[in-house]
């Protein structure tokens, strides 16, 4: 659905003394059709510029963006304005405008694109309904709480019907609570319109409740992309150790330190305790953590064994033959 | 104080019909010509929605340029000095540079650059994301001109024509001085030049309350238009 090809984005400087900012090097990214796919990173690692790339609010110095299928940097201006119909966009601070009540907000979007009072009418009563906002299209903005807010902000996005959701940090100005309804809603949206949805956060959290996939910006760059079970299935993910931190515990010398993954079905099983079992070890426990992550039960364990990874060695086949991810951290020499 | 009433009434009836008439002509082009110039100022700076016309950011730096000169020319001037130097072009344009007919052309040219920068004020507080909003809906500039930056502004506009409209009636008052009629000509004629003191007092009684008057009515107007 989006294709980024080698986006490069640079701001010249801005007087004589300064230096030419390079906010993208060479991304590239593929957001499959239907996807959730999140783009995480520090404030500073372009994730920012990446987005407004998509909709070309930023225009790129160099390289591609195709969105459902059109190149958008070959647009003219005209095009491009009937190309971005088709792509919704919510903001960390709602962006609405103050002067309109909520319905009118939402057809904002559909005045733009022409569609009669009537029409518009239905379309924003419609949509309002979807996001729960049903009852409260006559207020204005600052009658709403924040997570209202973003719920119609979310609505103008979607009045148009897009096949693309952009989401600038849409959650990161809203309390935990309200972050939950608002990720529920979008993940809802995306089930059930289809709507792909692209977003930039810098919040773990939002990859871990709804991404399907994810990718790692680092530097203008992007260090790393993928599904997000696969993710956790890659060794040395950091995307996966930042949805898992196990801490620093890393126990005694001498002894075995290995990392579990697991997933789905394997999730449910006691593990540990038939191995403590079946190879009379006493297996010690130095860090824990199981999530849902995408609809699936994922966990990551770190787990001390006492004696060399030789010693150890029929236990992690064991592990390895039951199908979950082992990676030996200690004592591999 | 010995008042006469009935000698002084239709003579301050007339006079604030004049004010009323010099600045009723002056607001309108005020209104027309401070707008556009505003706009003009914020759409064409850095970054704004016309930065680049026609496609030439040289071209949209330049406009922006020429338009801040000129309306630091109009400011710059004191308004006494403006009506004199523009006595040619008034007598150009109506025929003649007595009355409040030809005082509404001085005070146009001292109210537009005045409205215009209070203008480029209120546009310049809207929030650049309900911009970027926008055109991430892909709305024209003029679209974003209209429906988003001079609506969201509107209250910030009407406290402007305001003050803008208060500066006119001090304007006013001077260009009653070189024979545009009005509550100022009154003022200075009658109770200056005579030492009437009841001239002087009541014409500054009218003139406190026809600026409290404007001030609260378009207080009023800005907070029903403002929802913020």
């Amino acid at each position: 659905m989006i294709t980024i090809t080698d986006l490069h984005k640079s701001y010249p400087p801005r007087n004589a003394r300064g230096t030419t900012v390079e906010a993208l090097k060479g991304t590239d990214l593929t957001v499959a059709d239907g996807e959730i796919f999140g783009v995480v990173g520090q404030s500073g690692a372009g994730k920012s510029t990446l987005l407004r790339c998509v909709n070309l609010l930023e225009r790129p110095t160099s390289g591609s963006i195709t969105v459902a299928g059109q190149d958008l940097t070959t647009l003219g201006e005209a095009e491009l304005r009937v190309a971005r119909h088709g792509i919704g966009m919510v903001f960390q601070h709602f962006n609405l405008l103050s002067s309109r009540t909520v319905a009118e907000n939402v057809e904002f979007g559909l005045e733009i694109t022409g569609v009669d009072r009537a029409a518009r009418r239905a379309r924003s009563a419609e949509v309002l309904d979807l996001v729960g906002l049903g009852d409260r299209a006559s207020a204005y903005p600052s009658q709403l709480s924040g997570g209202q807010k973003q719920r119609v902000g979310i609505a103008r996005a979607l009045a148009g019907n897009p096949k693309v959701l952009l989401s600038d940090e849409a959650t990161s100005s809203l309390d935990p609570e309200t972050t939950d309804s608002i990720l529920q809603l979008l993940k809802e949206l995306n089930r059930t319109l289809g709507v792909t949805i692209m977003l930039i956060t810098h919040e773990m959290e939002v990859v871990k409740r709804i991404c399907t996939s994810a990718a790692l910006i680092e530097g203008g760059r992007i260090v790393e992309s993928g599904n997000v079970i696969d993710l956790l299935n890659t060794p040395q993910s950091k995307i996966a150790h930042a949805l898992f931190p196990l801490g620093e515990s890393r126990g005694e010398p001498g002894n075995t330190v290995i990392e579990i993954m697991y997933a789905g079905h394997l999730a449910d099983e006691p593990i540990v305790g038939r191995m403590s079992r079946e190879f009379g070890i006493d297996v010690n426990i130095l860090g824990a953590a199981v999530e849902v992550v995408s609809d699936h039960r994922v966990g990551r364990m770190r787990l001390e064994l006492p004696g060399s990874v030789e010693s150890n060695a029929v236990p992690i086949a064991r592990l390895k033959d039951s199908g979950l991810y082992v990676e030996v951290l200690e004592g591999a020499l | 104080m010995n008042v006469n009433w009935g000698v002084m009434i239709p003579i301050l009836t007339k006079a604030v019909g004049e004010t009323f008439q010099m600045i009723g002509i002056a607001l309108v082009f005020t209104i027309v010509f401070g707008l556009l110039v505003g706009v003009l100022l914020v759409s064409t700076d850095e970054g704004g929605v016309n930065e680049a016309p026609f496609g030439s950011r040289r071209l949209g730096a330049i406009i922006h340029a020429v338009l801040g000169f000129i309306v630091n020319i109009g400011r710059s001037l004191p308004f006494i000095i403006l009506m004199v130097v523009l006595i040619p072009f008034t007598r150009l344009i109506i025929g003649t540079f007595i009355g409040p007919t030809a005082a509404a052309v001085p005070l146009t040219i001292a109210a537009i650059p005045f409205f215009a920068r209070l203008v480029e004020i209120a546009l310049r507080e809207v929030d650049t994301g309900l911009v970027e909003a926008a055109r991430s809906m892909g709305a024209k500039r003029g679209t974003i001109i209209w429906k988003v930056l001079l609506a969201e502004a509107r209250p910030s506009i009407v406290l402007a024509l305001s003050t803008s409209v208060i500066s006119l009636l001090n304007y006013s008052a001077i260009a009653g001085t070189i024979g545009a009629g009005g509550i100022g000509d009154i003022a200075i004629r009658y109770g200056y030049q005579r030492y009437d003191n009841s001239y002087l007092f009541t014409t500054i009684i009218i003139l406190i309350v026809i600026v409290q008057v404007v001030q609260l009515v378009a207080s009023a107007v800005a907070r029903k238009l403002s929802h913020r």
